[in-house]
């Protein structure tokens, strides 16, 4: 038995730990809930159909764009799954569903597919493709429904208004707490994207995150950070509702961007000083397009404009070797 | 309870050390016929100093060099000279051996007797160990006498013995503190006697509690420390172990002498102190037999030249089809296509993995999800090292310091997408390497 064995060579290491691309996704995909949950039950129906609209069509257009091009089907690592959630989670819930689907297409096959597919991308999808329908519908993505819409209703006929963080708002600005749940505390809704306006899901997501150890600590608590202090030193500056640092940091996108798209393995950096550098930029890149810029929010603006960095901060924060001599 | 020494990075891979940690050492039946290689070390082959139809007896030298670094051979056995030809050895190459047939009397050499190591003089005590053959036993092979020689302006203050046995499966460390302690604790002594110095530690991971009880009972009285090291791999590397009990990081590109520290594997202190108390040479070896595909996992002291088919057989051979036949752990231990080949100085462990444990996952795009950067122990940038190493690009491998890459594997066992980072980066290692010596010497 022992002379016709037909025995396997292979480099080292010949083991490997267990864990794969499909399930960091799917742990994204599983602290992606709270937040779709309070969505759907903030904004009604409707938050949940542009969610199932976004996630069908950036799969769907992953895996028509690999079948066009003959590239290998990667739809089941369900990396285009998460970012047809963040999409959706960034929109209005009174957004018409075709704008939804021109933003999937320009995140999946613009940004994702032409540079290469996963891990290739220099910009975060689901952001590139926020950004672009922001510049073509600028009006259809800042009117936020004050109310419950049912799945297929016309949202042309919709009550909508400005988030708290426009400097058209007019209404009351929201507590800490009610920023917490996303509900003044005389029931109505804090106007704002599906899956922003309330904090405790995303944080709940956050701590599964980083118990998982899909992510770390640095850029979201670096990005957070940094908007803290930005406001607490020109908030003056900032519209009403954020001038106070604590209602700063829980307004607006920046939970949902500094805790799930800022660290987005492949826009951001490797190594954890340039992941707080890379955080700090996108906090203070926030700070002045909400405080003296042109659209009430600057997360999508300011990780944007981080992605972009990313190469550089990595080739400027290689560290030094264990036992480097100084030369 | 102390805190736990450790390093920053690494890996937590399964230590799967359960089937045999508790398991004694059994003495193995020598075969018939044994194969000496005349390399089983790092550094200069040595040349037979015997002749075909030779008697030979057991711990009887029959190959040297006259190289400072080298290490001679002895014959395990008494027996004849069947052949000196081309053999198969463990890392994949054909090395000139030595074939002895055994005659099974263990008729030992006449030199062998033993020596009170403090009637010499320290600088006496490098050649003895040479003599004996003795080499690095937790892989490395490193001859251990040119440790204990360093250059004269080199200070050591400590000694540091390394039983972390970090790589999973692997026991043959863990069971010889268990079961021959005075030996571990009187080759420190040796060493220590050999420096002049009385700072000799002992370093375990905290997965072997016995073995640390063993020792620190052994130790107690003799001013030699126990430390308790975090179960984390790559914690018996040389340079990660020193950091871990000294807080002193080695240069880069230098030796742990440069940073007053010399670093021996438990065995080795064994065959230090067999060699003063009896007289023997390195001859044997504990070896972990282990793996899902055998009748039985054990942990045998083997003749050094028995093949591996023959310790196999012994065991009682396979219940499950092998795929993947390993010599050492399965972090670093080194694929074999053919069994039969020696037990060498430096092998470790037989681990067999059957198809499903032997797998090769595909590899999937790269995420820069971080993990191998943050796992690196050298601080490297590993996806970026495996980026150039594809593209050919030495340049910058040599600028993201691909030389200090220690080859233990953390970047590939972490990687989500599977990628084989260290096999193209081992490769880039050599080549830029290669380039820098080149370069030198215009």
């Amino acid at each position: 038995m022992i002379d016709n064995l037909k025995l396997r060579v292979s480099s080292t290491p010949h083991i490997r730990e267990n864990n794969s691309v499909d399930d960091i996704m799917l742990d994204v995909i599983i602290a992606l809930m709270p937040a779709t949950f309070a969505g759907l039950l903030l904004f009604g129906q409707r938050a949940l159909g542009v969610v199932l609209v976004s996630v069908l069509c950036s799969v769907g257009f992953e895996l028509i764009y690999q079948i066009i091009a003959h590239k290998r089907k990667s739809i089941k690592d369900l990396s285009a799954v998460v970012t047809g959630m963040l999409i959706a989670l960034s929109m209005p819930s009174s957004i018409p569903y075709y704008v939804v689907i021109i933003a999937d297409l320009f995140a999946i096959v613009i940004t994702k597919q032409l540079f290469g597919g996963i891990g290739q991308n220099f910009m975060n999808p689901a952001l590139a493709g926020r950004a672009f329908v922001l510049a073509a519908f600028p009006v259809a993505m800042t009117s936020f429904a004050s109310e419950r819409i049912n799945m297929f209703e016309n949202t042309a006929d919709v009550v909508t208004g400005a988030t708290p963080l426009s400097r058209e708002y007019i209404g009351s600005v929201p507590t800490a707490m009610e920023h917490m749940l996303g509900r003044y505390s005389d029931g109505g809704v804090i106007a704002g994207c599906i899956g922003e306006t309330c904090a405790i899901a995303l944080l709940i997501g956050f701590i599964y995150l980083v118990v998982r150890k899909v992510i770390t600590l640095s850029i979201p608590l670096s990005y957070i950070g940094t908007v803290f202090v930005m406001t607490m030193l020109f908030g003056d500056a900032a519209p009403a509702s954020v001038q106070n640092p604590l209602l700063g940091i829980l307004s607006g996108g920046v939970l949902l961007g500094a805790i799930f798209m800022a660290t987005d393995y492949v826009t951001s950096p490797t190594t954890r000083i340039g992941q707080i550098i890379f955080g700090i930029g996108c906090g203070a890149i926030t700070c002045i397009v909400r405080f003296w810029g042109g659209y009430p929010e600057g997360v999508t603006c300011g990780i944007l404009l981080m992605n972009v960095m990313t190469s550089l901060i990595d080739k400027w924060t290689v560290p030094k070797p264990f036992g480097a001599v100084k030369k | 309870m102390l805190k736990k020494l450790s390093f920053k990075g690494g890996v937590h891979p399964n230590d799967h050390k359960e089937n045999t940690a508790t398991k004694n050492i059994e003495i193995l039946t020598p075969p018939s016929e044994l194969v000496f290689p005349v390399q089983q070390h790092i550094g200069a082959p040595c040349a037979p100093c015997v002749a075909v139809g030779d008697y030979v007896r057991m711990g009887q030298k029959i190959a040297d060099s006259d190289a400072f670094v080298s290490a001679p051979i002895h014959s395990s056995v008494s027996g004849t000279v069947k052949a000196i030809k081309s053999y198969p050895v463990p890392n994949g190459t054909m090395v000139e051996s030595i074939v002895i047939e055994n005659d099974f009397t263990d008729t030992l050499d006449d030199s062998i007797t033993g020596i009170d190591y403090t009637s010499v003089k320290p600088d006496d005590i490098p050649s003895i160990v040479r003599e004996a053959g003795v080499v690095g036993m937790g892989g490395a092979t490193f001859p251990t006498h040119v440790k204990l020689m360093p250059p004269p302006d080199k200070v050591i203050d400590t000694v540091i013995v390394n039983a972390a046995e970090c790589e999973p499966y692997i026991t043959s460390d863990h069971r010889v503190m268990l079961e021959t302690p005075d030996e571990v604790v009187l080759g420190l002594k040796i060493i220590l006697y050999r420096f002049g110095i009385t700072n000799g530690h002992i370093a375990i991971e905290e997965n072997k509690p016995d073995a640390i009880e063993v020792m620190r009972r052994k130790c107690a009285g003799e001013g030699i420390t126990v430390d308790v090291l975090k179960k984390k791999y790559p914690q018996g590397s040389e340079k990660h172990l020193i950091y871990a009990v000294t807080k002193r990081a080695v240069p880069t590109g230098k030796l742990p002498a440069d940073a007053g520290v010399v670093v021996v594997n438990v065995d080795t202190c064994c065959a230090i102190a067999r060699k003063f108390k009896y007289g023997t040479p390195l001859m044997r070896r504990i070896v972990t037999l282990a793996g899902t595909p055998l009748k039985k996992n054990a942990n045998y002291n083997v003749r050094i030249g028995t093949p591996v088919d023959y310790i196999i057989e012994q065991s009682g051979g396979f219940i499950d089809t092998p795929k993947k036949v390993i010599l050492g752990g399965p972090m670093m231990g080194v694929a074999q296509f053919r069994l039969d080949i020696p037990v060498i100085k430096g092998t470790s462990a037989i681990l067999c993995l059957n198809e499903k444990e032997a797998q090769i996952p595909p590899e999937e795009p790269c995420i820069r999800c971080g993990k191998c950067v943050s796992h690196c122990p050298m601080k490297l940038m590993p996806l970026y090292l495996h980026e150039f190493a594809k593209k050919g690009d030495m340049d910058s491998c040599e600028k993201y310091n691909v030389t200090s890459c220690v080859e233990c594997g953390c970047c590939s066992y972490g990687c989500p997408s599977k990628r084989n980072l260290l096999q193209d980066i081992r490769v880039a290692k050599q080549n830029v390497m290669a380039i820098m010596r080149e370069r030198t010497q215009k």
